[in-house]
C-alpha cells in the first residue's frame, strides 16, 4: 500500500481537512434547524457549552487548514508549468486538463471557481463560531438572529460543497501525484 | 432580571456578520480585478508558486479582520437593525459569489 507525498498531502487537504469541515458544517446546520424547532430552547451545562465551543473552534480551524494547505501546498503542484517540449503531462494537472477540450472546463470553471469560493466557507464559519460562542444570550433572545445564523450556515455548506465536489472531480480527472513514495503497509504475499 | 434575560446589545453580532460579508465581497472584487487587469494580477502574486490567488485571498482576509475590529469597537455597546445588516450582508455575499464565478467575469 503506497502513495506519493503529493497524493498523501492532497488527501490530507481534501479528505481530512476539507471532508471533516464539510461534515461539521452539515452537523451545525442540522443542529441549528433542530434548535429552531424546539418549544423550549435547551440549556447546556457548562461542560456542554465547553464541548460545543470546541466543536465550533475545531470546525473553523479545519476550514482554514483546508484552504491554506490547498492554496500553499497542493495548488503549486497542480499549476506547475511543464518544461517546453514535455509530451507526458501527467505530472502537470492544470496543463493536462487544458490540453483537451473535453477536460478544459474542469480547470477554467471548476478550479477557477473552487479556489475562490472555498474561502467563503471558513470566513463565514469563523463568524458563526464567534456568534454562537460569544453571543449566546443575543442568539437566545432574537429569533431573527437565529434565522440569519442558519442562513449563513447554509451558505457556508453550499460554498464548501461546491469546492469539495470540484476538488474531488478535478483530482479524479488529473490527479496531483509525484514526489517521494510513502509505504503505508507491505503485503505479506 | 437574570443576565440571560437582560437584552444584550447586538452591535458585536452585527459587526461580525457584516465584516464576514464584506470579506466575501472583497474576495470577489480582488478576483475580478486580478482577472481583468494584468498589472493587478501581477501585484496579487504574493507567492509565485500559487500565483495571484495568494494576494486575492490575503487582501480579503486583511480587509475582513480590519473591518471586524473597527466595527466591533464602534458598535460595542449599541444595537443595530439586524434586518438592515442581514440584507446588506446577503447582497454583498451574492455579489461576491457572482464576481468569483468565472463565466460572469468572462463576459467582460
Amino acid at each position: 500500500m503506497q502513495l506519493t507525498l503529493r497524493e498523501f498531502l492532497t488527501a490530507m487537504h481534501g479528505m481530512l481537512f476539507g471532508g471533516f469541515f464539510l461534515m461539521a458544517i452539515f452537523g451545525l446546520v442540522v443542529e441549528l434547524v433542530r434548535s429552531s424547532h424546539t418549544a423550549e430552547p435547551a440549556t447546556l451545562t457548562p461542560r456542554g457549552r465547553s464541548l460545543e465551543a470546541w466543536f465550533l473552534i475545531v470546525m473553523a480551524a479545519l476550514g482554514w487548514l483546508a484552504v491554506f494547505t490547498g492554496t500553499y501546498i497542493v495548488y503549486p503542484w497542480y499549476r506547475a508549468k511543464p518544461p517546453a517540449g514535455t509530451l507526458d503531462l501527467t505530472a502537470y494537472p492544470r496543463s493536462l486538463l487544458l490540453a483537451h477540450p473535453n477536460t478544459a472546463g474542469w480547470h477554467s470553471l471548476g478550479m477557477e471557481w473552487k479556489e475562490h469560493i472555498a474561502f467563503f466557507a471558513p470566513i463565514v464559519i469563523t463568524m458563526l463560531a464567534y456568534v454562537l460562542i460569544r453571543q449566546r444570550i443575543a442568539l437566545r433572545q432574537d429569533p431573527k438572529l437565529r434565522r440569519s445564523v442558519l442562513a449563513f450556515a447554509l451558505l457556508a455548506l453550499v460554498a464548501c460543497g461546491i469546492a469539495a465536489t470540484f476538488g474531488a472531480m478535478i483530482n479524479k480527472a488529473a490527479p496531483v501525484a509525484g514526489g517521494p513514495t510513502i509505504t503505508l503497509m507491505r503485503s505479506s504475499q | 432580571m437574570t443576565p440571560e434575560q437582560t437584552p444584550a446589545p447586538n452591535g458585536p453580532v452585527a459587526a461580525a456578520i457584516l465584516s464576514a460579508a464584506i470579506a466575501c465581497f472583497a474576495l470577489g472584487v480582488t478576483t475580478a480585478a486580478s482577472d481583468l487587469s494584468k498589472p493587478i494580477n501581477k501585484f496579487m502574486n504574493f507567492y509565485p508558486p500559487s500565483g495571484a490567488l495568494t494576494g486575492e485571498t490575503t487582501i480579503a482576509i486583511v480587509v475582513w479582520l480590519a473591518v471586524w475590529i473597527v466595527l466591533a469597537r464602534l458598535w460595542r455597546n449599541s444595537s443595530r437593525s439586524l434586518r438592515t445588516i442581514n440584507i446588506a450582508s446577503f447582497v454583498l455575499l451574492a455579489l461576491g459569489l457572482l464576481l468569483t464565478f468565472p463565466p460572469f467575469i468572462d463576459l467582460f
